[in-house]
């Protein structure tokens, strides 16, 4: 009877505009910006510390987030009403586990220099909070598309600003970009040095306050009031 | 009653000058005010006037003490406090120059300051330039007053780097020493970190090869004509580099007038005692905390020395010589006793610059990739500083609670 409602419900939608509507388009974008899971909520920073040195394995691990935060939002949001509301939590865990596991041995098969640079860091997905945050505010209220965009757009809200923060500490750090030397050998014998602290995790920290600063700056809306 | 008469009229020069200047000011001012055509830079005028002139503004609410004493007087003073040590500090970036080339014997008095002055006076401008031309924007933008607080760290900056530390990563760390230690914060006087001590930290884990190491502490090239270069390989190690992997050297004289390699002021504990004096005779440092750093410094050596450690040559430095070899003494008299970042409370002093002094020996002698422990102490007690005022203040509280309840 339930498996049929659920059926029922993803049939429900009719046309394709109705699967891109105004407040769908929202749920797949505001993470990107208004609401991204890392500057705003301040969701995931840990892993954002941990793989940002280069921007390979920074752009892998938005990646592989993303595919996860996405599947696991879509199955959470399937089974949501079978769920016993007291048990809900290692449900979810269980499922974000098996995707993790999946990604990890998939990562391990067909990107294997990136799954050793991402080491324990692939496994640590599931501690990821930008997941058990959607699974839990959104995936368990809302309907396997709009869980789906929805998981999406986190994954790539949280993946766009590892990419920023990857781009300056690569840069400024080692002086390249996905391992080729940006800077030139000119700048070197000039007296140019790499900032070491780039490589280190405080800096990932500082970027990613700045890219906070930054936002907040531009969003006057984002700003609690000073009293 | 000549001598009077040309001292009374001295006097009145003075004053008369003084006059010119006030009056010059005045004619200008209208000019920054709102609607004058500078008023861009209504923070520079402001910040120059109130240096010049005490502010004649007075507050207008709550209780205040009437002083004639302010934060860009406090300031004047720490940065009087530290010329000795910087004076000293340039003589011996040119001393460390000319004995390395071998020309100590035949060279001046003049030449080998002026080697060190000519050496040192860049990063003093660059220090200064970056990190006030930072404060002015901000002060501008913001349309507050200019905060003096870069008046000190603007000398200090300079004085804690090595000689061969290159100019742009000094500008670098000291914008983002003016920005992410003060600034952020909410500018002078919030700051949570000593910000000279944070530029030095930034230096010391960005560009670590710049500012550790036994290339660093000689300056290799001669300037306009004074001194000659070095051979590439020159090398000089400074007194602690050289304990931490070598062995510790022989106590010696020079260690504490200040001839040995190090950053620019911190080598000369004679120089810094001169700074120490003004700061305590003048009240603006406090002398709980200064001599409770060397307690502390003392008591963990003392430890060290006793009990010792397998195979780690720093643990058996004698105290004395942990007191007087790199940032110790500069650090203890000029950055430890900073108002803003020490603690605050009598009771608190004490405790801060013990664990001060024991931190920055623990660090030295545990972590041999550290030979220079005082920043990193200093660094760590600024985080606690708060934390050990709340305790004194709560026990103080608990005290009184109980004395009320047991006179009751």
């Amino acid at each position: 009877m339930r498996l049929f409602r659920i059926h029922n419900s993803k049939f429900r939608i009719k046309n394709m505009s109705q699967l891109f509507s105004k407040k769908n388009k929202e749920v797949l974008f505001t993470p990107l910006g208004l609401n991204n899971p890392v500057t705003v909520q301040v969701l995931g920073i840990c892993s954002a510390l941990a793989v940002t040195a280069q921007l390979e394995p920074a752009i892998v691990m938005g990646l592989s987030v993303t595919v996860i935060t996405a599947f696991a939002n879509v199955v959470i949001s399937l089974l949501r009403n079978t769920i016993p509301n007291r048990i809900r939590i290692i449900v979810q865990l269980v499922v974000v586990a098996a995707l993790v596991t999946i990604v990890s041995e998939i990562l391990k098969a067909f990107a294997y220099d990136v799954s050793v640079q991402l080491s324990v860091y692939v496994g640590l997905i599931i501690t990821n909070c930008i997941l058990m945050g959607r699974l839990e505010a959104f995936a368990m209220q809302n309907g396997p598309w709009e869980s789906c965009l929805d998981g999406i757009g986190n994954g790539l809200g949280y993946a766009k600003i590892l990419i920023i923060v990857a781009f300056f500490r690569e840069l400024l750090g080692s002086g390249s970009l996905f391992g080729i030397r940006i800077i030139p050998e000119v700048a070197y014998e000039a007296g140019y040095l790499n900032n070491g602290l780039m490589l280190m995790p405080p800096m990932a920290l500082i970027i990613v306050a700045c890219i906070i600063w930054y936002q907040r700056a531009k969003n006057p809306e984002l700003q609690e009031s000073s009293n | 009653m000549i001598d009077n008469n040309s001292e009374f009229i001295i006097q009145n020069l003075e004053l008369i000058k003084m006059k010119a200047l006030r009056n010059y000011l005045d004619k200008i001012k209208p000019n920054f005010e709102e609607g004058g055509k500078l008023h861009a830079l209504r923070s520079v005028f402001d910040g120059f006037e109130t240096f010049l002139f005490v502010p004649n503004t007075t507050a207008r609410k709550g209780v205040n003490i009437h002083d004639a004493i302010d934060s860009k007087r406090i300031m004047s003073f720490v940065v009087i406090a530290l010329v000795p040590a910087l004076l000293f500090g340039m003589y011996n970036v040119g001393y460390q120059h000319y004995t390395a080339a071998g020309l100590m014997d035949s060279a001046s008095f003049i030449e080998v300051f002026g080697y060190g002055f000519l050496a040192v006076l860049p990063k003093i401008l660059v220090s200064y330039i970056v990190g006030l031309g930072i404060e002015f924007i901000i002060a501008q933008l913001k349309n507050e007053e200019i905060q003096e607080g870069f008046l000190v760290s603007g000398m200090l900056i300079p004085m804690i780097v090595p000689v061969n530390c290159p100019l742009w990563i000094l500008a670098v760390a000291t914008a983002f020493a003016v920005i992410f230690a003060k600034e952020v914060f909410g500018g002078t006087g919030m700051n949570v970190f000593n910000v000279a001590l944070i530029a030095r930290a930034f230096l010391f884990f960005a560009y670590p090869t710049q500012m550790s190491g036994d290339t660093v502490w000689v300056a290799t090239e001669s300037i306009f004509g004074l001194g000659q270069d070095l051979p590439d390989g020159f090398t000089a190690a400074t007194a602690l580099g050289h304990a931490a992997t070598v062995g510790v050297p022989e106590f010696s004289m020079d260690m504490v007038w200040g001839f040995i390699p190090g950053s620019i002021g911190e080598t000369s504990v004679i120089a810094i005692a001169l700074g120490a004096f003004l700061l305590l005779w003048s009240g603006v440092a406090s002398w709980k905390t200064m001599l409770s750093v060397f307690v502390g410094g003392s008591v963990v050596a003392l430890l060290f020395n006793t009990f010792g450690a397998e195979n780690n040559y720093m643990a058996m430095m004698p105290w004395y010589q942990h007191l007087v070899l790199g940032g110790f003494c500069f650090g203890a008299v000029f950055m430890a006793t900073d108002p803003v970042t020490s603690a605050r409370t009598e009771t608190g002093k004490f405790i801060f610059g013990f664990l001060v002094g024991a931190m920055a020996v623990i660090i030295r002698v545990l972590n041999p990739g550290y030979p220079e422990g005082m920043m990193l102490a200093i660094l760590l007690m600024n985080v606690f500083a708060p934390l050990i005022d709340y305790y004194v203040v709560q026990s103080n509280i608990n005290r009184r609670v109980k004395r009320l309840n047991t006179n009751k």
